[in-house]
Order: C-alpha cells, then structure tokens, then sequence
C-alpha cells in the first residue's frame, strides 16, 4: 500500500500514569508480558503496509530508543522511510513544543519531503489491534479530510478525553474536549488516532501558525467542524486505553482472558525488540495457574493469574497472585505478592509480604531493592 | 585496500542425519529443533559470534530449504556483516566439473576460493550437529602457541564408545603421533570433535592434493588428516572440558534436550555469559491456563497449556489442551496435543497434531524406545502408537 506515513507521539499523555513513565516514555511503557506500548502501535502499521513512521519525542526518550535500535524488529531498517526519529528540534529563540499542533510545526520538514498521500497520526496512550489499512480505505471512501477513530465504551473519570458524535453517514457533528459526563456513560472516545491529508496537514498546520493557535483539537478542529470532512470511524474491536495505573492494571489482567489475547496476538504479528532470552524454564516446585509467562524467566514458585516479563526469577515458595512483574525482577524465596505491579529490575528478598487490591495495585519503581 | 580475515569459519551442514529418521524427512539435521525454541546450528554459529569469528561459510547439501530460510542473511547472530558475515555454500556448476559435495573435505576443496576471498591465516572447520558451547578464540590461541599446522578439538569419552570416534593418540605434550578413525581397539580415548583449526596455506594444500588422489574418500577423518600426519606435519590436539554432544540419533536428541532441564543443569542455555543467539519466534508469551500443571519443563513463547506437562520440552505455540498429558518428550513448535491424549517419552515434530484421547508413546522405563512423529502428521482420535514407532505419515483410526 504505502500510501500512508505513521507520525507517533511517544509522549503525551504521560501525566495520567506518572509513576510508569517516570523514567521512560508514554510508547515504552512495558505491555502484556514482553511487549511495549509502541510494538503495538508499530505492528499496527506494518501490517497495514506502512514503512515509515516518524517518531515524535520531546522528553524521557532514552528507554524508546533503546527499545527500538534500528528499528529491524518491526522492518522498519529501510532504504527509504524506516522509523525516523523526531526529537525537539528548536532554534535559539524557540521554546520547546508543549502541544501536538506546536510539534507538529516542528516536523513540516519532514512531512514535506514524504510523497506518500495520507497521515496516520496517533498518540500511544493505548493498545489495540487496528487494521489502519481498513480505517484508510474508510478515509477514502468518505473522501473525508480527517477521519478519528473512536471507541464506544464506558467513560471513566478523567478530564481529557474527547466524545464525538456524527450522524449517520459517520459525519462528526459534535467534538467536546473533557466535557462533563457521569462517570459509567457509554460514549464515543477518540481514541487518538487519526488518517489525514498530508497537504492538508501541512495546509492546516501553516495556517495555524499565522493565527497562533495552539491547540490542534480546539483551535482547528472543533472550530472548523463545519467546513472541514471530518469523519468518525468506529473501531469495534478491543482497546486498552492507559489513562491510569488502575486502567493499566486492568488491561494487562484482561489478557489472561482467550478472547482478549486471540484478538491481539490472534492473526497478525506483533513484533517487539528481540532479546534472545532462552525459553522459560519450569521447576518441580514451580505451579503456574492462569497467567502469562514470558521468555527467560526460572520459576519455582506458585504463579496465579499474574503476568510475568521477560527474565523474571521466581524462588522457591514465593507466591505472585495477581501480579504484574517486569522484566528481569527476582522475587525472593517465600515472599508473597499480591495486585503488585513490579517496574524493571526490582529485587525483592526472601520472605517479604507486599500487597495491594486490584482497584488500587501497590507500584514498585523501577530498580528497587527491598 | 587490502583486506583479510585472521579466521574464516567452515561449518559443514550437508548432512542427512539419516539415523534421525523422520526428524530430517524434510530438513537437514543442522536445522532440527532443539532446546524449545533453538535449532542445532544456533550453537557452532553463536559459539563463532561468541569468539569473535564474524565470517561463516555454511555448506549445504541435503534438503537446504529449511535451512536456508532459517540463517537468511544472518541477522540473527550479528552475521550480516558488509565485509564477512555468513554465507550460504552450497553445490555448484564449474567450466570443467559440476558435482555434489562428495565428502567433508571436498566440501571445503570446492569452497577455496571462498576462503581466498578473506585471505585468512586460519581456518576453522565445524560441523553443524553438535550441542556445545566452546571459545574457539581459546583454541586459536593454543593454536598459535604451538605453531601447529593443524588443532584438533577433542574430548574425552568413555572407553566403550571410543570406537564410534575419531581417536587422537598424543604424546604428553598434547602433539599428536596417530590418528585412528573409528578403531575397534581404541588406544586412547581422546575423540576428536570434528573441529579443527588449519594455518590456511596447509589447509590450501592438503586439499589440492587430495583432490588429486583417485584413492581418496575425500574425508577429512579418513584421507586428510592422515596424510598431514604422515607428512610429518605438526598437529595437536586441544582438549575440551565442557558439554559436547552428539545429537545425531533419537536418543541423544532426546538426552541432550533433557539435559537442559533442571536447577542446576548439566547444559544451561540461559548462561548469559554466553548467549546462544537464534531467529526468535513472534509469539506472544506463553499461557498456563487454570486447569495446566507444568513441572520441570521448559517451555517456550506462545504455548497454550491446560493440560499437564512434566520433564519436557515444547517449542513454540504448542497446545495441550485440557486433560492431555506430556510427559518425558519433546513437543516442536506449532503442535497440538487434543484433550485428553498422552504422549510419554516422545519426540513429536512441527505441526503435528494428536488426536483426543490417543495415546503416543509408554510410560518411560528401561525398556521403552522412544516414539517419533514426522512434521505436519496427524493421529487421529483413540489411536495408540505403540512404543518405539516412527511415523512420517499420518496415523488413521
């Protein structure tokens, strides 16, 4: 296809969980045992023919590129386009980007140079598995000059979401930043991703300048919702929005469902960075119930519904119940955990008790040793 | 510029592995699974990355398809270099001869002008069917001290099975004073590995010669190294203490498999000191479901298991489904083991699916013979497949 580029923001977002990105990027957030936030998003995109994606940075990126080398593992290590990082780029009176439209500003070279007709933008507050090939050809169809792609679900409490609401022929008549909704209401969300015109873009983003708007959704296109096509596509399918350390709690367990894993691993691939990790190993004392195992980890102890990264040691009588442990944790011989969610390289000794409850599981930051 | 490489590696992977029966139907044995997610060559290609060799010529012979498409260029083991890096070898057209790879050495004698091509001082010759991990940098370097023209690895064996080696008589001094291939009445029981180290312009001429001779059975074991000795050249042997196995017959495949299991086991493949590097599945990780009961196994990406797994191995995205038991046996990747089947002390291949409630294999015991199933076969439902049986086809009810 390659009628489209990807532009990501690996980085808005980040005050709704700010213990996980404390130390990395809204895109490096880690994800379902051994992916990140951005293999996702990635996968996405290659699958759907996509092979260049700029990469939008402005702080914390070192984890991101770590994560992503040269960007092989998702082939995208290409002659032409490939992952193309975007780091702030300022000139000397410049101050650094605070909102999408002002990064998007900074990237007009880039956007310029591309050939490729349509943009996929997307933020990385979240997982799902999108055919943005499907969402394109809607994009096509309705001739639109902007088509968002929205979730229908419940509405949690949080101030920034957008509702929209179209007509019948998927024609937005109605956008609302952090509007007042109860909590529990079932509503369209944007789901922050969205297909544009690339001159369109570059068109909208110029203008936006000469005016001095700030804001891409309020300033454009809210207030241009009557002349511009802006079309709403609704994803039907599963979706975890990170918007709270409760939510991305919750979304990892709901992996251990089949139906849930079936349709994000299910028929296409998702790539992430390889390790070469051995594959795990399983001891005589080790008892894994309902849970999600990823490659390196040595377990001898009891597991239950709990997911573990790559590298995860789990010694003899400890029990992890309803966990979440990242990647190359070791969790001592007889220490309990439960709705625990570990960050990267914790070390928690012999005979510990740490607890949490499932509404408010109890973080662990990145490196502790206890 | 000039430029050259101080050691080129050759890694003979044309073998059938015909004593591996339905395993190598389709493949050739360096590319058999091993390990869950591994294959046989993972281990002499990480073990050249490991000691700093970057240039691998990989001569292939019998069905290379599998093979091939596994080592693509190389990616995997940090080998796709711009100037070395890995590089299929197999058989092909010339102005004056066209012909198969006869036998190890002409093999190589065929690829010398790859080996020119790097100007290298050293060459390394491995073989691609052994389950190893070895610092070929350490056996350069006593390579050099020695100033000998050519090293070989060797290991000692128990003297029960020295007749099925090469064996390396040697003065105390590690040189080495005959070379007995295979004998009946072993002298000694140092076996060679089959991994030498050659100064290249010996190695160059050896094989020039040997081509030459219509007596040859163009081996190195056999014709080779023979004639170096008798030559009067310098050869010693360097003795390795590690791990080395064999994985050329069903049984050893599946001891050495077993061998990984464990707390402390006698092969680690998770040994981070030295990574064994391999072309990684996509897959999801592994899922134990409520009613799955894993124990001493090791188990790899994308398993869906709810049955009960005991001292095995799976590849990966294998399935047992509620009820089955494994137990003893090594499952490759993509297999289905249905509801309420047994496998004990079997080999399963890729793709392979088992039937509800058949039963593969016995309960392993001294007498037991180990069960094989070929790639992509299916048993059907409440077959038995009784004990030692080798099966390329599909088992109907």
């Amino acid at each position: 296809m390659a009628s489209a580029i990807g532009v990501i923001f690996a980085n808005l977002h980040e005050e709704h969980v700010p213990e996980l990105v404390r130390r990395r990027t809204m895109a490096s957030i880690p994800f379902g045992g051994r992916y990140r936030v951005i293999d996702f998003i990635l996968s996405n995109m290659v699958n759907s023919g996509i092979t260049t994606v700029g990469l939008m940075t402005s702080n914390n990126y070192r984890s991101l590129i770590d994560h992503l080398g040269s960007g092989k593992d998702w082939d995208l290590a290409r002659k032409d386009g490939g992952i193309i990082l975007l780091p702030p780029f300022s000139e000397k009176h410049d101050k650094m980007y605070t909102t999408r439209l002002e990064a998007l500003s900074s990237i007009t070279g880039f956007l310029n140079r591309r050939k490729e007709k349509y943009v996929v933008l997307t933020d990385s507050d979240g997982v799902a598995k999108l055919d943005i090939f499907d969402i394109i050809s809607y994009h096509e169809k309705k001739n639109a000059d902007v088509t968002m792609v929205t979730h229908y679900g419940e509405v949690e409490k949080r101030s920034d979401f957008m509702l929209v609401n179209a007509d019948e022929n998927g024609r937005v008549t109605e956008m609302k930043l952090a509007p007042h909704v109860k909590p529990g209401t079932k509503e369209h969300v944007s789901i922050n991703v969205m297909v544009i015109n690339r001159q369109f873009l570059l068109n909208l983003v110029e203008d936006s300048v000469t005016h001095g708007f700030t804001s891409f959704e309020s300033d454009i296109l809210i207030k241009q919702l009557d002349s511009l096509k802006i079309y709403r596509y609704d994803f039907k399918g599963y979706y975890a929005g990170i918007d709270s350390l409760k939510a991305y709690y919750k979304h990892n367990m709901e992996l251990l469902e089949k139906n849930i894993r079936d349709e994000l691993f299910g028929d296409r691939d998702i790539y992430t960075k390889v390790r070469d990790s051995a594959p795990s190993k399983y001891g005589e004392t080790a008892m894994v119930v309902n849970s999600l195992i990823s490659d390196g980890c040595v377990i001898e102890g009891v597991v239950e519904n709990s997911i573990l990264f790559r590298g995860v040691k789990v010694g003899k009588g400890a029990i992890v119940k309803n966990s979440i442990v990242m990647q190359d944790n070791i969790i001592g011989a007889n220490t309990s955990l439960d709705c625990v969610i570990t960050d990267k390289n914790v070390v928690i000794s012999d005979k510990k008790t740490l607890g949490g409850c499932s509404m408010l599981p109890y973080y662990i930051p990145k490196g502790t040793r206890l | 510029m000039q430029r050259k490489k101080e050691c080129v590696a050759m890694l003979l992977a044309g073998g059938q592995g015909s004593r591996l029966y339905a395993l190598t139907t389709n493949i050739a044995k360096p590319a058999v699974a091993f390990g869950a997610k591994y294959r046989i060559i993972d281990f002499p290609l990480s073990n050249c990355v490991n000691s700093g060799i970057d240039t691998v010529g990989v001569l292939t012979q019998y069905q290379p398809l599998i093979l091939n498409e596994y080592i693509g260029n190389g990616q995997p083991w940090d080998l796709d270099r711009t100037y070395g890096g890995v590089h299929i070898l197999s058989p092909y057209q010339a102005k004056t001869r066209s012909s198969w790879y006869e036998g190890t050495a002409n093999a190589i004698y065929q690829n010398l002008n790859f080996m020119k091509m790097y100007n290298p001082e050293y060459v390394l010759i491995l073989s691609g069917d052994h389950i190893y991990k070895m610092d070929y940098a350490a056996m350069l370097k006593a390579h050099k001290e020695t100033g000998a023209d050519c090293t070989i690895a060797a290991i000692d064996v128990p003297l029960s099975e020295a007749s099925r080696f090469g064996i390396l008589n040697t003065n105390p001094d590690g040189s080495i004073y005959q070379f007995e291939e295979k004998p009946k009445q072993p002298k000694s029981t140092l076996a060679s590995m089959g991994i030498y180290i050659f100064k290249a312009e010996k190695l160059f001429a050896y094989l020039e010669a040997d081509d030459l001779n219509p007596n040859s059975s163009k081996d190195f074991g056999k014709d080779v190294l023979p004639a170096m000795l008798n030559a009067g050249e310098k050869m010693y042997s360097y003795r390795f203490d590690g791990y080395w196995k064999d994985v050329g017959t069903i049984a050893s495949l599946w001891e050495a498999n077993m061998d990984l299991l464990g707390e402390d086991p006698e092969f680690d493949v998770g040994d981070k000191t030295w990574k064994i590097h391999s072309r990684n599945p996509l897959a999801p990780p592994e899922h134990i479901g409520k009613q799955g009961v894993v124990k001493n196994s090791m188990i790899a990406l994308g398993c869906e298991i709810n049955g009960l797994v005991e001292n095995s191995i799976l590849g990966s995205n294998v399935c047992i489904e509620e009820g089955a038991i494994v137990k003893d046996s090594v499952v490759l990747a993509n297999s289905v083991i249905h509801a309420g089947a047994t496998v004990s002390y079997s080999i399963i291949d890729e793709n392979v699916t088992v039937g509800e409630r058949a039963v593969v294999g016995v309960e392993k015991n001294p007498d037991a013979e180990i069960v094989v199933l070929g790639r992509g076969i299916s048993v059907a439902n409440d077959v038995k497949v009784l004990n030692g049986q080798n099966h390329e086809n599909d088992i109907k009810a």
